[in-house]
């Protein structure tokens, strides 16, 4: 994937660059708003990773402009900003995410992931299916090789979320704002306790595991092809 | 430099300027009052001396000359105050209390004032007189002599000076009483905006604890006073808060940060394996994430304590944070053998932030569930106060609690009790409570439970309509 990072701090910058391309990305990198605008304008990018606050042009402005000249590139903005108020005005802006500062680097990494999957135009889906588990998203059914899984309200939308990110890494924070819309972080991790409830219904009493835990970085569903 | 101050000072411009315009309606006032007064008087006279002609004339047209001439020289001899002169037509007197014709040039029917000198008991006096000539004439026209009718108006214009000087004295008295009375207003007025630049310059330059002096009449000057003390007072705390922020950022982000660089250092004294580098890089990694929640936390509590967060308020329904925190939670408890009971009272209504009481409770609960122990009952309740005015959260647990000496302590900023020393957190927990608490402008309470074991943590809010 093409990855665009604008961002006037040469250092964190660099270690953006080399952590993505480790990743197996190509990454170019613009160190104020005009340039960024001029890159992400003259070439075709999957995603941009904008600072907010930038030199000669501000992030905010320079991914309005670029809305406003119709360049719908998925937009990750970095800030050290976190109010949810500067969030709010990120999105507004036109980015598509919003990560404050200071960051996992493996935060980071999933939620390109997710950005770079939603590129896609979504048509309208009432079905997600990973291996032989099934969601049906009218009758709000779940099913694992044809068996029924009963599953609370707030179970369906954490297993829906991971579904639609299938194969991909999921965080905590990306569970916790997607799934209970709260932006502050528990002192403890619930979300552990959920997954291992979820994993309980629709993974002990089958086969091959779905729902596995990423070290370090969070929980990704995905058809266990390998015994790795 | 006083003066200066003191002539260029708002008050006293106002002062002059009242004092000009009110010198001046005394001035209209009293001049009215002179009109009416000593110009009365010289009316009257006039009309009295017209009278007088005119029955002397009639006593001419009626008895002649001869006549005229008797009464004349009867009225001259009664009368101090009344004037007369009857003079042949070249001006010979012939009868009358005037020693000779003033000299004025005689003129028919018009009034004259003239100066004459008249003798009294203490000599010649110079004395002032009006009056009029009336020329008695015979039947063909002929003018046979002239006649004066005056009035002494010594009395009248003594009296006049009188009245006038009286004016005179009491306008300037108004005017001496208003500039006294302006510059001592304003002097007194300039002290006291004085001393309010005095303390406001004293806090420019650090002494934030000075305060304006408020004399106690409770007029607009002192309620400026209060108003700027009351400022003052919220600067001084905001600083405090910001001064303790420093002050905890110091205590707390330090021994982490050192600990990260002393183990970090440790490690390159010496060749290690693979294995030995990583696991220690990993360890600097949690050991940064912690500091990153201690940091992201106490800047919260700060933005949070400063009343400048953006946190918008909304009137909501609790029930529903309520339910959503419980249903986070509750998985945890059940790992942990602990049962959750969650009692809410539907359509109570409160002003609040969702994310903020969210937080409040998720970090009340969360402490409930970390230091009650395992096995212990945690209750979650939501109800309206007894008197219907407040909406009461309580989070309760029945494990080990706190000793009732530490309930207020552990509120604040990195207080954690020794025996909680083994268990992960911040101590800023119940911190942010407290800051979330005060915003919403509800009362944060820590107790021992009737039943004299465990924690009851209470928010009470007030109800809003």
């Amino acid at each position: 994937m093409r990855i665009l990072i604008v961002e006037d701090d040469q250092e964190a910058a660099s270690f953006l660059r080399k952590g993505l391309s480790e990743s197996g990305h190509v990454v170019d990198h613009a160190k104020d708003g005009m340039d960024g605008l001029h890159l992400a304008e003259s070439s075709d990018y999957d995603v941009l990773i904008v600072d907010r606050m930038l030199p000669r042009l501000d992030g905010l402005t320079m991914v309005e402009q670029l809305r406003g000249n119709g360049n719908e590139t998925p937009v990750l903005f970095l800030s050290a900003l976190g109010e949810v108020d500067d969030r709010v005005m990120g999105l507004r802006a036109g980015g598509d995410d919003y990560l404050t500062k200071p960051f996992a680097f493996s935060e980071l990494l999933a939620r390109l992931e997710a950005l770079l999957r939603r590129k896609a135009p979504g048509q309208v889906q009432t079905r997600l299916q990973v291996d032989d588990l099934e969601m049906d998203l009218l009758q709000r059914t779940v099913k694992r090789a044809d068996q029924m899984i009963e599953l609370q309200p707030r179970e369906f939308l954490l297993l829906e979320y991971l579904m639609r990110h299938a194969g991909q890494v999921v965080t905590r924070t990306m569970l916790l704002e997607n799934v209970w819309e709260y932006h502050f972080d528990p002192q403890t991790n619930v979300i552990d306790v959920h997954i291992s409830r979820l994993r309980a219904k629709i993974d002990r009493d089958f086969q091959s595991p779905l729902l596995h835990t990423v070290r370090g970085a969070g929980y990704m569903i995905r058809a266990d092809t390998s015994a790795s | 430099m006083r003066t200066q101050a003191l002539l260029s000072s708002t008050t006293f411009r106002l002062v002059i300027l009242y004092l000009v315009l009110f010198a001046g309606s005394a001035l209209a006032l009293l001049s009215f009052i002179y009109w009416h007064s000593a110009g009365f008087m010289a009316r009257q006279t006039d009309q009295t001396l017209a009278a007088e002609i005119k029955g002397l004339e009639e006593q001419y047209s009626r008895f002649g000359i001869r006549r005229l001439a008797e009464v004349i020289a009867e009225r001259s001899r009664n009368s101090s105050q009344s004037l007369y002169l009857l003079a042949s037509p070249n001006l010979r007197p012939i009868a009358g209390n005037i020693s000779e014709w003033p000299d004025v040039s005689p003129r028919d029917g018009v009034w004259i004032d003239f100066t004459l000198t008249r003798e009294t008991v203490n000599g010649a006096i110079e004395r002032e007189a009006r009056g009029r000539e009336f020329r008695v004439q015979d039947r063909y026209g002929q003018v046979i002599a002239r006649l004066l009718v005056a009035r002494d108006i010594y009395e009248r214009r003594r009296i006049e000076e009188r009245i006038l000087s009286a004016l005179g004295w009491s306008v300037l008295i108004t005017v001496a009483l208003g500039l006294v009375g302006g510059v001592t207003v304003s002097r007194n007025i300039m002290r006291r905006l004085e001393l309010m630049t005095e303390t406001s310059q004293a806090v420019m330059q650090g002494n934030l604890a000075r305060r304006v002096p408020i004399s106690g009449g409770g007029d607009e000057i002192d309620q400026l006073g209060q108003n700027l003390n009351a400022m003052l007072e919220q600067i001084e705390t905001l600083m405090a808060a910001m001064r303790q922020v420093t002050d905890n950022i110091a205590h707390d982000l330090r021994s982490p940060l050192n600990r990260l660089r002393t183990r970090i250092e440790v490690t390159l004294m010496r060749e290690g394996s693979q294995e030995e580098y990583r696991r220690v890089l990993e360890e600097t990694i949690t050991e940064a994430d912690n500091l990153i929640a201690t940091f992201n936390a106490l800047l919260s509590i700060a933005k949070i304590e400063s009343g400048t967060s953006s946190q918008k308020m909304v009137l909501l329904d609790p029930a529903e944070i309520v339910q959503d925190i419980a249903d986070l939670y509750e998985p945890l408890c059940e790992e942990k053998n602990q049962s959750l009971l969650c009692r809410v009272e539907p359509h109570l209504q409160i002003r609040a932030n969702r994310e903020l009481l969210s937080q409040a409770l998720s970090n009340l609960l969360d402490n409930a569930i970390k230091y009650a122990g395992k096995g212990s009952s945690i209750m979650i309740s939501l109800n309206a106060g007894h008197d219907g005015q407040t909406v009461e959260l309580v989070v309760e647990d029945d494990g080990p609690g706190i000793d009732k000496d530490h309930l207020e302590r552990v509120k604040n900023r990195f207080v954690r009790l020794e025996t909680s020393r083994t268990q992960h957190g911040s101590g800023l927990g119940l911190s942010l409570v407290e800051a979330i608490a005060r915003l919403h402008q509800a009362h944060f309470d820590l107790q021992v439970p009737e039943s004299g074991k465990g924690l009851r943590a209470l928010l009470t809010f007030e109800t809003a309509l």
